[in-house]
């Protein structure tokens, strides 16, 4: 009989833990993308510069490339850019870009500005393959293996570090 | 004369009903649009639903699902698609899989555990009740309260 008396005390201590754990994560932390290790989404969009042009996903097959989602008016995607700009001088992996329901001038404004870090940018006015990649905001930086099959995802800025020890390392091995 | 003014008014009545039923057709779509997308969370701002959120996603989604219902889909159909892309988290509605027994069942869980604590409890409490005889004191007492009565 006594020891009942300690089951509500025992319920809220066990309340109180697993409260204070949820303090401290992440309520804005990344989601599991629903795309990994499936075949990355067909696209041809115009391309940016020169809408004449269109790219396919078609045109990256058998080669480890870079999809990242960007736009003019994303502030951590200006804050991006010229780590872009860095990485892709090292030629390791192609970048390709989506720009995301952007104004064009804006967007190639941008690009003008800094370099362009972009192997083929594609302009996606209406965000439609945006949805068919589950993209929910910018940037987001896809690893796009040989065979047109999604290895990693990041919603994120793709910092230094993350470069260094996630995305090299898994395109190096994607590569051999 | 009257032939004319017959099929004029054929024609306008029947443009009458012709916009109505199709006003009628939106308003049907926008009430599956909304009761679909209640039970969508915004992937944005985490904790409202595709319906309520002013996010751009959510918008755009609005947008996409409008036109996939437009196309003949069914919701079932359309939550699949957007199920696909995004994962578990857009769906308010999870689905009962290894990850998510705990969620759909610990409630049973609890409920089973507390009727069988509520059983201990109350099988102690009657094993603590005693019966004890009245003496005769008590007896004569209790009497005269009943015949006070």
């Amino acid at each position: 009989m006594k020891k009942l008396v300690f089951i509500p005390l025992a319920l809220f201590i066990g309340l109180v833990v697993f409260l204070f754990i949820g303090l401290h994560k992440n309520p804005n932390g990344e989601l599991p993308s629903a795309l990994i290790n499936k075949p990355a989404p067909a696209f041809q969009l115009r391309q940016l510069q020169n809408p004449n042009q269109t790219f396919s996903t078609e045109q990256m097959r058998g080669k480890v490339w870079l999809l990242n989602v960007w736009a003019s008016w994303c502030e951590p995607c200006r804050e991006e850019h010229p780590w872009l700009v860095a990485y892709s001088k090292t030629g390791i992996v192609p970048i390709v870009g989506i720009n995301w329901k952007d104004d064009r001038a804006a967007a190639l404004r941008v690009l003008s500005e800094g370099d362009n870090p972009y192997a083929f940018v594609v302009s996606d006015p209406e965000g439609r393959v945006a949805i068919d990649y589950g993209v929910t905001g910018a940037p987001e930086t896809y690893v796009i293996d040989r065979n047109g099959i999604i290895r990693y995802k990041k919603a994120f800025p793709i910092e230094q570090d993350i470069w260094d020890k996630e995305i090299v390392p898994l395109v190096r091995k994607l590569n051999q | 004369m009257k032939f004319f003014v017959v099929a004029i008014g054929l024609i306008v009545v029947s443009g009458l009903v012709s916009v109505r039923s199709q006003t009628a057709n939106d308003t049907l779509l926008e009430q599956r649009l909304q009761n679909l997308t209640k039970q969508l969370r915004c992937l944005q701002c985490r904790n409202e639903t595709v319906a309520d959120s002013p996010a751009q996603i959510a918008d755009d989604l609005r947008k996409e699902i409008r036109e996939q219902m437009k196309a003949g889909k069914s919701d079932d159909e359309i939550i699949a698609f957007l199920h696909e892309r995004y994962g578990d988290f857009i769906l308010y509605n999870p689905p009962v899989k290894a990850t998510t027994y705990l969620l759909w069942f610990g409630p049973f869980l609890l409920l089973v555990g507390g009727t069988l604590l509520l059983f201990r409890f109350l099988k102690q409490r009657r094993a603590m009740i005693e019966t004890k005889p009245l003496t005769a004191e008590e007896r004569r007492r209790a009497e005269k309260l009943l015949r006070e009565i």
